[in-house]
């Protein structure tokens, strides 16, 4: 199969606010995906509801389906603990735990029961590699995380999901908090991890939306308005309101 | 521009600060003349055979040793029992509870168990533990009483330094796939560590500083309790009865002297400790 995940008339609900409509869309497998859309269009609760963070809300609620793999991430059956350790999330604002480098890294693998002193520094320094911060850190990993600058800490919590082996990584505006070098380091760490991982990256920044993506989706007041190849998108809009969005009369 | 006014802004800004400033020197005041006064008084009698010699003759000369332990000791067992009950609270309320009757109920309840009179607290403990649970009058019945008594303290200070604790440790834990509780216990509970020790530490000053409430519990022995059957006389009790009986005011002020600089100790070890385990975990 070519899709990782596929979301079919999915409609999220909080209390009485009806906040995402009738989504269908479908991720490909080692692609990135860009969610693109004016604050407040859903973007971050659509994201939330794919590694079910929003069950945290007493008053979520939806129907349709949301599949991993051809299977319903929201079936009964389905661990959830287990399920965000298939999709990892990095967040709008570095999120590091007040421990060292070291252990933030190490969190996920520990709590998923390894605890093996070779086998934790192996994976540490594999995904801090991964995350290109390796080198940046790799003399001071009992330093506290909360020491290190906002792009490095933002390079950190990537390395901290890519820890467990996740199959798809979520990004909430990863880089919207950091200066524009940061940023920078950021996006070409996303192509670089594109050929192990599924990305689906939610933005702000349509730039950066043509720069890190193959696929992109616009999304407005709820809705997906349209999605499919990133430069098709953003060159041959077939939706008035894309092209208004993207060539900036609103937004 | 309003040309009635009575003083200009200027000079009212420059009052204001005159009296806010003045309110923060007289509480230091108060504090240094009180401190100041206990030690004036009673370090004149405090020496090294004051401190770890037993008290002769009721306490009229002699050392305070026995009751030095006596403290300690039912201190240490009332935050050994108030710290996990009072730190488990803080973690159901501030993690699992949300906000239902139920909360609001051991709120409520905290909250008059931390404004209850000591005295009160004393006759309750003297009628459960005592009498009702056979305890006697004994390290164990006084401590117990403390424990009670430190509780609120710890419960409502750890909630709070729970609740202080950024909502985004929590995402991050749990989108990484850690349980609920593995996010409290790795993640919350280390980052709140802080803040619940100070909690510990304010209950544990409440403790060691209380003769009413264990007045009628602990005893009045004259000698080093061993077991935690054994009665006991914490120095706020000897305080009090040195004092009130006129034994020897000196030794009372001695006494007291004591009290003060042990409870100084324990806030200043404690506070520096905690100082440096938030610098580690915060890396600066």
């Amino acid at each position: 199969m070519d899709y990782r995940i596929e979301v079919e008339d999915l409609n999220v609900y909080f209390g009485e606010s009806h906040i995402l409509k009738d989504l269908n869309l479908k991720i490909r497998k080692n692609r990135v995906t860009s969610l693109i859309g004016p604050s407040g269009c859903g973007k971050s609760t659509f994201i939330r509801t794919l590694n079910r963070m929003n069950d945290l809300i007493d008053t979520f609620k939806h129907d349709g389906s949301v599949l991993l793999d051809g299977t319903d991430i929201y079936d009964p059956k389905i661990d959830v603990v287990d399920l965000r350790k298939k999709i990892g999330m990095v967040f709008q604002k570095p999120n590091p735990f007040p421990k060292s480098i070291f252990d933030n890294v190490a969190y996920g693998l520990r709590v998923h029961g390894i605890s093996d002193k070779d086998v934790l520094t192996e994976k540490v320094e594999e995904s801090l590699k991964a995350a290109a911060l390796w080198d940046e850190v790799k003399d001071k990993m009992d330093m506290s995380a909360m020491g290190l600058s906002g792009g490095q800490q933002q390079r950190l919590c990537i390395a901290r999901t890519i820890a467990v082996n996740p199959e798809v990584i979520l990004m909430d505006e990863p880089a919207s908090a950091l200066d524009p070098i940061s940023t920078v380091k950021i996006e070409d760490l996303v192509h670089k991890l594109k050929k192990d991982y599924t990305i689906i990256i939610v933005t702000h920044n349509m730039q950066q939306a043509t720069r890190v993506s193959k696929y992109t989706a616009f999304f407005l007041n709820g809705e997906i308005v349209e999605s499919g190849l990133t430069d098709k998108l953003f060159l041959e809009p077939e939706d008035k309101r894309t092209e208004d969005y993207i060539t900036g009369r609103f937004g | 521009m309003n040309l009635n006014r009575i003083i200009s802004p200027k000079i009212a800004q420059r009052i204001m600060k005159g009296l806010f400033w003045a309110s923060g020197i007289i509480t230091i005041l108060i504090l240094l003349v009180i401190i100041g006064y206990i030690l004036y008084k009673g370090l004149p009698v405090v020496n090294m055979s004051f401190i770890f010699s037993n008290p002769i003759d009721s306490g009229r000369s002699g050392g305070i040793f026995p009751f030095i332990i006596s403290s300690l000791y039912v201190t240490f067992i009332a935050i050994l029992v108030a710290t996990p009950l009072g730190v488990g609270a803080a973690v159901y309320l501030a993690e699992y509870a949300g906000e239902g009757t139920i909360v609001k109920l051991i709120r409520f309840g905290a909250e008059t168990l931390a404004s209850i009179p000591s005295i009160v607290f004393g006759l309750f403990g003297l009628a459960f533990f005592v009498v009702y649970l056979g305890l006697g009058w004994c390290v164990l019945s006084g401590g117990l009483i403390l424990a009670l008594m430190a509780l609120p303290t710890i419960l409502q200070v750890s909630e709070v330094s729970l609740e202080a604790v950024p909502k985004s440790y929590r995402e991050g834990s749990l989108a990484i796939g850690a349980t609920k509780w593995q996010t409290i216990y790795q993640v919350v509970l280390p980052a709140g560590i802080p803040g619940i020790t100070t909690g510990v530490i304010l209950g544990l000053a409440r403790a060691i500083s209380e003769a009413a409430a264990i007045l009628f519990a602990v005893g009045a022995a004259l000698s080093v309790p061993i077991s935690i059957f054994d009665p006991a006389r914490p120095l706020p009790l000897h305080l009090y009865i040195i004092a009130t009986e006129g034994i020897s005011l000196d030794n009372a002020y001695g006494t007291a002297a004591v009290l003060v600089i042990l409870v100084l100790i324990i806030t200043v070890v404690t506070n520096t400790l905690v100082e440096r385990y938030s610098r580690k975990m915060m890396g600066r």
